[in-house]
């Protein structure tokens, strides 16, 4: 057994496998420690808003400013404000407006904007334009504005006796703020979703759920496929034929087919999580099943386990300890597969609208499912969605990369 | 052998096993195979038979239906002279309290995950010993092995497959020496084990059937071995017994072909010791 043990770990793929999916399993422990509460919590109002550092503008206002001279900060404000993209679709604007811009270098940033204030109006309504192309035009105006504003903000209040504004203090374009001394700043590494959700807090809890579901499916069907193959291969006869014709119906059905009926069945108020992963177990277990019989088959007849017979011992204990313990590193290989395609099996049926129930926890599945609704994918909110693959795609290698290491050491025959 | 033995008759005891037209039939059809075909014996309390024939005559199969692990396809075996019926689980455990084996390939009998101080415990503790202490069982399983020549000491804490072949066979026939079995079917117990050692253990075995009136059923393609150490033999070809009898009327005077054939096969060296008195040309 030790040795065994050494052996496995001896093997470079399974050890690969084995720390990727450790290092998985540690984040989504540690990471709530650091970013704790309800992963499901909607912090945005807006949707998709993208990873980086929030900061908070009331507290930036409200924090003590220094005065720094850097000699690029004009241009990189007009970047920012003015990018490639807006500057093409300018002339977009000016072209379905009909504004004759003659050969106007986009380049050219001063003509570009005396253009644009010469012509733009927002009520204006160029046909073909959709609604939401107008309000993008509204917003680029209104950043384009402060490209023109003077050097000083007024921050203004209003009197309440008189209604009068009152002056309550000035930004200027030199006065700068230390982040650290902002009262509030949300770091969003992977921004938000569709529902205004931190996606990395979402992201670090929906592996776990996932993990788990795929944990309860390989234990559900490794169960099913483990007991109905011992009863098959070792009773044999009548008990044989039964079990075989059940597993025949099962590996004739197409799993997936069988659990979108299933899924569907239930019921979206029924399906949680471990609901889901039972399903997916009990519609899986059919290849465990057959190969398990086969093993046993074979190694029914073997002396040792004659000798176990002659000696007096129960059917139990002849399949506890003569019969398991030879089967034992194939059931783990299968298990170990069931589990990623456990994983896998979620993220499609909740790709179709059949995956848990979405109130309670996120899953790698939803998440996708989420995204997808939400057109992630159209509107370039890469974040909502990458991240999940990326994911999935780690998880399902790191299990074959230790089920491959499993076979190498357990099948020598593949060993190179 | 030791030639002091004093043979005492153990032929007319009474019944033990027996069979009338025992056959096994594998597969169907074109692939059908008849390992045993229609074969009669009886075998007494005490006795020591050999079976003896060539590689896929049969032996081990008929020993697997014999010890009941196997069913027969046609026939019937009579066990203490009453019709055997091991068709429950309940029966079939019956049947093997009192039985035992020694598998033909070492390689195969034992289970991997158990070291063979739990083989040799497991034989102390079938036999009702689960209470001695814990020197009172070493001791046992040292004078066990040291009848087949092992040394306990130097087996305690390994696994049966860090042996060789033919220790394991005689790790095989030391948990005979616990068990001390009323029927042991040992099927070629000694094909990898030295010949000096060989004697030596079967010359135990012999002892042990003194003591205990274990009946062996001794399965085994050597016809010189089976004329030093057994009361009967059955002589196996194809399926069939072409000949039984006692070991010395039997091999004295073989009657069948093939008979003749399996003495003369026997290596010149053997024929000087002990096959002197056969005359082979006489017929
Ligand atoms: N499980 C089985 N299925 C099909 N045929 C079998 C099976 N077991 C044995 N046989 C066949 O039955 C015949 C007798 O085999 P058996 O093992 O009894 O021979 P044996 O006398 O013990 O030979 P050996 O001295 O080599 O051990 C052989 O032809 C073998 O091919
Ligand atoms: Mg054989």
């Amino acid at each position: 057994m030790k040795h065994t043990l050494r052996q496995v770990f001896h093997s470079s793929k399974f050890l690969v496998g084995f720390i990727i999916f450790l290092l998985i399993l540690l984040t989504i422990w540690i990471y709530p420690f650091f970013n704790p509460g309800n992963p499901l919590e909607m912090i945005g109002v807006g949707t998709f808003a993208r990873p980086g550092s929030y900061v908070s503008l009331y507290d930036a206002l409200n924090t003590s400013t220094e005065t720094l001279r850097l000699a690029d900060a004009d241009d990189k404000r007009l970047d920012k404000l003015l990018s490639d993209t807006d500057r093409i679709s300018m002339l977009d604007w000016f072209d379905s407006a009909g504004v004759d811009v003659g050969d106007l270098d986009i380049e050219d940033t001063d003509t570009l904007l005396d253009l644009w204030f010469a012509n733009y109006s927002s009520d204006l309504k160029p046909a073909g334009m959709t609604n939401a192309k107008r309000n993008y035009y509204k917003r680029l105006n209104n950043s384009l504005m402060q490209v023109r504003a003077a050097d000083t903000l007024t921050i203004t209040d209003v009197d309440e006796a008189t209604g009068d504004p009152v002056t309550k203090g000035t930004v200027t374009k030199t006065d700068y703020v230390n982040i650290g001394q902002v009262a509030n700043v949300k770091r969003l590494p992977l921004g938000t979703d569709n529902f205004g959700r931190d996606v990395l807090k979402e992201l670090v809890s929906a592996t776990g759920t996932s993990i788990i579901i795929g944990l309860i499916a390989g234990v559900v069907a490794t169960l099913i496929g483990l007991t109905l193959g011992l009863l098959a291969g070792y009773v044999g006869g009548l008990a044989d034929d039964i079990i075989m014709f059940i597993t025949n119906i099962f590996t004739v059905i197409p799993s997936f087919v069988l659990l979108i009926l299933i899924s569907y069945s239930i019921g979206q108020e029924q399906r949680g999580a471990s609901v889901v992963a039972i399903v997916i177990g009990f519609t899986s277990w059919t290849w465990t099943a057959r190969s398990v019989r086969s093993q046993v088959i074979s190694l029914r007849n073997r002396d040792h386990v004659n000798l176990s017979k002659l000696s007096g011992h129960s059917l139990v204990r002849i399949i506890a300890t003569d019969i398991l313990p030879y089967i034992a590193s194939y059931v783990v290989m299968a298990f170990i597969l069931q589990v990623s395609s456990g994983i896998l099996s979620e993220a499609q049926l909740s790709l179709l609208g059949l995956g848990p129930k979405t109130t309670v926890t996120p899953t790698l599945g939803l998440m996708m499912n989420w995204a997808m609704l939400y057109s992630a994918h159209t509107n370039g909110s890469w974040w909502a969605y990458f991240p999940v693959i990326l994911t999935i795609t780690l998880i399902s290698f790191s299990l074959n990369l230790m089920n491959t290491g499993l076979d190498q050491v357990f099948n020598p025959t593949l060993r190179d | 052998m030791s030639e002091a033995r004093e043979r005492r008759d153990y032929t007319d005891g009474p019944l033990c096993l027996s069979g009338r037209n025992v056959t096994k039939v594998f597969g169907l059809g074109e692939k059908k195979t008849v390992a045993v075909d229609h074969v009669d014996f009886d075998f007494h309390e005490g006795e020591f038979v050999s079976i003896v024939g060539e590689s896929g005559s049969g032996k081990t199969t008929l020993s697997k239906m014999l010890l009941g692990l196997l069913n027969s396809s046609e026939g019937e075996i009579f066990f203490e002279g009453k019709p055997r019926d091991i068709s429950t689980g309940r029966r079939k455990r019956e049947y093997w309290k009192g039985i035992q084996a020694i598998f033909q390939d070492p390689f195969s009998s034992f289970n991997v995950f158990h070291k063979i101080d739990s083989v040799l415990l497991d034989c102390i503790n079938m036999r009702g010993g689960r209470s001695l202490s814990r020197e009172k069982k070493i001791e046992l399983m040292t004078e066990a092995c040291s009848f087949v020549n092992l040394k306990f000491a130097e087996l305690t804490n390994k696994y049966p497959f860090e042996l060789s072949g033919g220790q394991m066979q005689r790790l095989m026939i030391a948990r005979i020496f616990l068990l001390k079995p009323r029927i042991l079917l040992a099927d070629e117990p000694t094909s990898m084990v030295d010949a000096c050692s060989r004697a030596t253990i079967l010359d135990m075995l012999l002892d042990l059937r003194d003591e205990t009136g274990m009946t062996i059923i001794f399965i085994t393609h050597d016809i010189g071995l089976a004329y030093y150490i057994s009361d009967t033999v059955y002589i196996m070809e194809h399926g069939r017994f072409v000949e039984s009898g006692r070991a010395d009327t039997v091999i004295l005077n073989p009657k069948a072909a093939y008979t003749k054939r399996l003495i003369s096969d026997v290596p010149k060296i053997h024929e000087e010791w002990d096959l002197s008195t056969v005359d082979l040309k006489a017929e």
